[in-house]
Formats: C-alpha cells, structure tokens, sequence
C-alpha cells in the first residue's frame, strides 16, 4: 500500500467502544452498582457475618425481634437472623434467576432465528412454541418435579439436585416469549438488503445468521431477558411456596417473602427486606439490559 | 464475421419468475404473480446493458434472478460459461465472485452494526484465504478506487452520507474483482448532485476493470448517459431492446415511445413543440395479465390482433428487437438469439 496508511487510526476494539459507551449511561451504572453491592452481599457476605447456631431455648427467646446491633434485620418467628437468612436467600435467588433467564434466552433465541430464517421449520416450531404457551405453567412444573425430584436428587445430592430441576423447570417454561419476539424481528430482518448482499455474496446461512440477524435482534432479546430474570425470580418463590422447590428450610428471596406474609401488620420489615432485594436486582438488572442495549448500538454510540 | 464475435458474458433465455399466490383455507396455489415473463437477452462482456420500465414492472426481479437470490420458475442464466439457475449450492456458492450486485438503498444495503471495513471486508473472508493484514490492505485499496477515505475504516454506515454510503457499497461488490455487476437502481435514493458523482464512478471503474453492468434503473436520462443498449420491460417482458441512440433518438413500441416522451426537455424551444403520451389507465396486475399483449389495455394504437395474441420479441430492424404487432420481423438467418451478437456487433461498431 501506500505512505499513506501510516496516518490511519488504529481499529478500536468493539469491547473499549462499548464499554465507553455504557459508562455515558446513569442509569445503567447504577444498575451495575446495585447489583454488585447486592452479589457482594450475598456471596462474601457470610463470611463477615457467620451464622451463629443457637440453642432451641435461646431461639425461641430472640424470636420476632425487631432490628438491633446483634441482630441488624431483626429476627425471624423460630429466632433465626434475618441478615444471615437474607444473604443465603440471595444467593440462590439470583442464582436461580440469571441461570433460568439464560436458558431461556438461548432456547427462545434459537428456536426463533430458526423458525424466522427457514421458512421450512417456521411452521412447526412456532406450533410447538404455541403447544407450550397452552401448557398450564404450574400444573407442568408440579409434575416435572414430582417426577424427576428425587432421580435428580439422588445423582447431585438435595439441593444442587434442586436448583437444577427448578432452573431448568423454569427455562423450559419461559422461553416462548422470546421465541415469538425474535421470529418477528428475524422475518423482517431477512428481507433486508444486506442480508441480500449477504447472500449474493455468497455467504452461508450459518454465518449470515450469526453475523447479520443475530447482532441486529439484540434489543428486544435484551429487554425479554431482563424482564425474564424478573420473572424466573418470582416463578422460582411461587414454586417454593406450593413446596416444590427447595426444601422448606432452605431459604430463598421469594420463600421469605412469603414466609413473613403472614406476619405483614406485625412485623412488616421481614416482608419489606426480601421485597427491596427482589425489587433492586429487577431494576438494576432492567437498567443494565437497557445500557447494553444502547451500547452496542453503534448507531445511539457517541451520543 | 459472427465467429469472431466474443462470446455473451451474460446469456439470459426464457427467464420466468413467478411468486405463487396461495389463498383459501387449505393455502391452496391459485395463481402466479408473472414478476418476469419469459425473458431472454443478453450482455457482452464490457458492455452495460440499461434495463429501465415503471415501478413493479419487473426489473429488480430480474436483477435478482440472474444472481439466483430468488430461485427463477423456468429458463437459463449463462454467465460466464455456466448456467447458474442450474448450479449446486455450493457450486454457486464459488461463482459468486464473478457475479455482485450494487443495490438500491445504501442505508439499507449496509448492516448497521458492522464497520465500514468489516463490510468491505466480508467478501474476502467469505472467499479468499487472505490473512487480516492482507485483507486490511486489499480493503484499504478498494476504499481508495471508489473514493473513500482511508480513515473511514473503522467508522459505521449511518455516520455517512448516501453517497458516501453507496461508495461502500460499491467496494463491497468490487472486493472479489467480479466480471458482472448487476446495479439495481444504484443512484434511486441519491440526490441529483450524487448520481452523477455515482454514476461516473461506475464508469470509470468499469473502462479500469472491464466490467460488465447490468444497470437497473428508471431514470432514462441517467440510462442514455451510462448504458450502450437499453431494454424496455412492461409488465414482467422485454417489448424493446435497442441499442440506446437508435432507442432514444426513434423508440419502436408504443410503450417505448410514451416512456420516452415522459423525459423531460431541458431545451425550452424543444419542449414546446414536444409531444406527450399520455397513457390511459393503470397497469394490468401482474397476477393477471391480459390475454393478448400485455400492453394492450393501454396502447394507443392497439388493433384486434394485439387482444388475442401475445408478441413476440423479434428484429425488426438491424440490431433492434420489439415485442409488438405493428412491426415485421425482419429475416435473420440464426432467428432470435443469433440475431443478438449481430447487434452487438453493431453496437461496437457504433462506440468504438
């Protein structure tokens, strides 16, 4: 080539330019913020407030105690701490709702492209994605874990056995929306003409896929999956609630909710804690899908 | 004389590309809507062939079927020696760089997420075993022969003009060294200052690498400035193709002749003496065309023959053929598609 390509910037990475742009976004930030905090409660948390075991007779003596020093969130109606219970609750909560919500991004994902772009599977997987929106959620999740709970159980011990069936449950159950969203995007998207200068130049269906439609459905996929972890989060309490999820004992965000339902006029803080965990991770987990969303948009980057 | 002739680059017979229309409960197959009916021509090697009509007549679907991104109902698309409505995927698939396509709407050819350089770029990784510096500089060459900045490289389509963005475009289709261009309507969404930027582009790469266009378009002015023989389509056929000053000097058919009158005049004096034909009517739907000529509904000088039976497209004089009743083929000895290398043959005579 010529002297001239000595003055030609270098190709910035595509990570640095998002990143760049992410941080321009508040909301996004902040977002990422709380859910730090939140993740650092959670999984280093215990080990700067260990669970101290007390005596039967002890507990019952400290039982429904507002907050104190001893106790910072109070205690619950057996004399549990609620800090203690909050940080393991949260650990499977969130847990739960990233692990599900990827599941069923990725099934809604694919089975979407590929229902949108070959016109051959549009039919019968969209047919199948209806069979499974006509499915009624909480009957199909209560047989699937009454069949498989204790098979799975008895491979990968209780409570790993646990979190993956109710994950995998709730993947398995949530993804037709998505499905439906990309399939959309995907019809109009492949008539687009550079999916056609795509093709006349002769590229192979795989790789306009990942290269043209796949980049390009990336706003709605976002927006579903931050409403799926949402979602996931609040499936998992209701399946712990009607008993099919973890073990009564063990908790998570949705169980204490509901576990302290019943004590709401009494003592309604041990309602409003497992609320505001929920409600931060959604919010901050809406504003992040928001963020990245406008950031790996070269066209809303640089604004 | 005829022997000597190169071959056709580009070879089309009996084009047809029909869209099913399915309708009813049980989506039966009712009808065809005949976007292109029973095309044939073709297109010397160097040469550019204009291939104008009003919207929804066809041209693009043309365009499109010789490069096979539709799959063509019926008939044979030679280029270069093979006939692709016939090739294996992936046999297509390797002739792809003798033939690319520049399109319509550069913001709409141009896939927003990727930068200008991985968009010139594809081709080369789709068929060349370039490593990535190699691929930067051969991109970096295609970006300087259609006139873009070097520094561009890493910059996204909506940060461009249009014109700017039909560059890329045109590098992207350059990037393969490709024989055959087929530009389909490649200056429609361009300001009037920009066509003629883009349009001289066109042409200045095309006397620098041989190229061969098939230019889409319905801007007859445009056309008489870049092409060397120009095809009149109506209704999904071919009713003229002449060589473009025997066209735009005496149109044959009717329907040539109302189109053209529609040009505008920039000469005051000529423009008042110019006669416009104004053509009654809407156009017939492709779904149903009229039985006889497909003009026929709207020819000002339609007589009962045209109503039963459809033209043909014959030679009516050297070098020209029309689909229409009014003429008489004239005697060629090799009869149509012979005919075609004669008047390329004069139509060489006529630039050289």
């Amino acid at each position: 080539m010529s002297k001239q390509s000595t003055a030609i910037p270098k190709a910035q990475s595509q990570f640095g330019a998002v990143w760049r742009q992410f941080r321009v976004h508040r909301g996004a930030v902040f977002g990422l913020v709380v859910l730090g905090i939140l993740a650092g409660f959670v999984i280093f948390g215990p080990l700067f407030w260990p669970e101290v075991k007390l005596k039967v007779a002890e507990a019952l003596k400290v039982k429904n105690q507002g907050p104190s020093m001893r106790f910072p969130l109070g205690t619950d109606q057996l004399g549990r701490d609620m800090m203690v219970r909050m940080m393991a609750a949260g650990k499977v909560s969130l847990a739960v709702g990233f692990v599900a919500m990827i599941i069923a991004i990725f099934v809604g994902t694919s089975i979407g492209v590929l229902a949108g772009y070959f016109k051959r599977l549009d039919g019968p997987l969209m047919r199948l994605t209806d069979l499974f929106l006509s499915l009624p959620l909480i009957p199909l999740l209560l047989v699937m874990v009454m069949l498989f709970r204790d098979k799975v159980a008895s491979i990968m011990g209780p409570e790993l056995g646990a979190f993956l069936l109710i994950v995998f449950a709730i993947g398995i159950t949530s993804w037709m929306q998505a499905a439906r969203i990309v399939r959309g995007e995907v019809l109009a998207l492949k008539e687009r003409e550079y999916v056609l200068a795509a093709r006349s130049i002769g590229a192979p269906a795989r790789r306009v896929i990942l290269r043209h439609i796949l980049p390009n459905v990336v706003s709605p996929v976002m927006v579903a999956a931050t409403l799926g972890v949402a979602e996931a989060i609040i499936t998992e309490s209701v399946l712990s609630f009607l008993g099919l999820g973890f073990p009564p004992d063990f908790p998570t965000w949705g169980r204490l909710l509901f576990d302290g339902l019943q004590y709401l006029q009494l003592y309604p803080e041990r309602v409003i804690w497992p609320g505001l965990a929920i409600s931060l991770t959604v919010l901050s987990v809406n504003y992040i899908g928001d963020g990245l969303r406008d950031a790996l948009d070269p066209r809303t980057r640089g604004r | 004389m005829r022997d000597t002739s190169p071959p056709a680059l580009v070879q089309v017979d009996g084009l047809k590309m029909y869209f099913p229309i399915h309708s009813g409960v049980l989506r039966r197959h009712t009808g065809d809507v005949k976007a292109v009916d029973d095309v044939s021509f073709s297109i010397n090697a160097g040469e550019t062939l204009g291939l104008v009509g009003e919207s929804g007549c066809g041209k693009s679907t043309v365009g499109r079927a010789l490069l096979r991104l539709y799959e063509p109902t019926a008939g044979r698309v030679i280029i270069d020696g093979e006939d692709i409505a016939q090739l294996s995927s992936e046999a297509l698939r390797k002739k792809r760089p003798t033939m690319q396509m520049v399109f319509q709407d550069p913001q709409a050819s141009l896939n927003p997420r990727m930068s200008l350089s991985s968009i010139i770029g594809e081709p080369l990784v789709e068929h060349t075993p370039m490593t990535a510096a190699e691929r930067q500089g051969r991109i970096y060459e295609l970006m300087d022969q259609v006139g873009l900045n070097r520094r561009f490289a890493n910059r996204f389509p909506h940060e461009f003009s249009g014109g700017q963005r039909q560059r890329i475009g045109i590098a992207r289709a350059l990037a393969l060294n490709p024989k055959f261009i087929v530009c389909d309507e490649p200056i429609a969404a361009l300001d009037v200052s920009i066509q003629a930027q883009v349009v001289n582009l066109l042409e200045d790469l095309q006397e620098k690498f041989g190229l061969t266009y098939l230019f889409i378009s319905h801007d007859l002015s445009m056309v008489r400035h870049i092409a060397d023989r120009v095809a009149v389509m109506y209704l999904g056929r071919i009713v003229e193709l002449s060589p473009r000053d025997d066209l735009y000097a005496r149109p044959l058919h009717p329907y040539a002749e109302a189109l053209l009158s529609a040009v505008n005049e920039p000469d005051p004096d000529r423009a008042k003496t110019r006669k416009r034909i104004l053509l009654k009517g809407d156009l017939p739907s492709p779904a149903n065309p009229p039985k006889g000529c497909n003009f026929c509904t709207r020819c000002p000088k339609v007589f009962a023959r045209c109503l039963t039976e459809k033209p043909d497209l014959v030679h009516v004089e050297y070098g020209r053929q029309v689909a229409c009743h009014l003429f008489d083929p004239i005697n060629t000895a090799s009869g149509s598609t012979g005919g075609s290398e004669d008047q390329e043959h004069l139509q060489h005579g006529v630039t050289q």
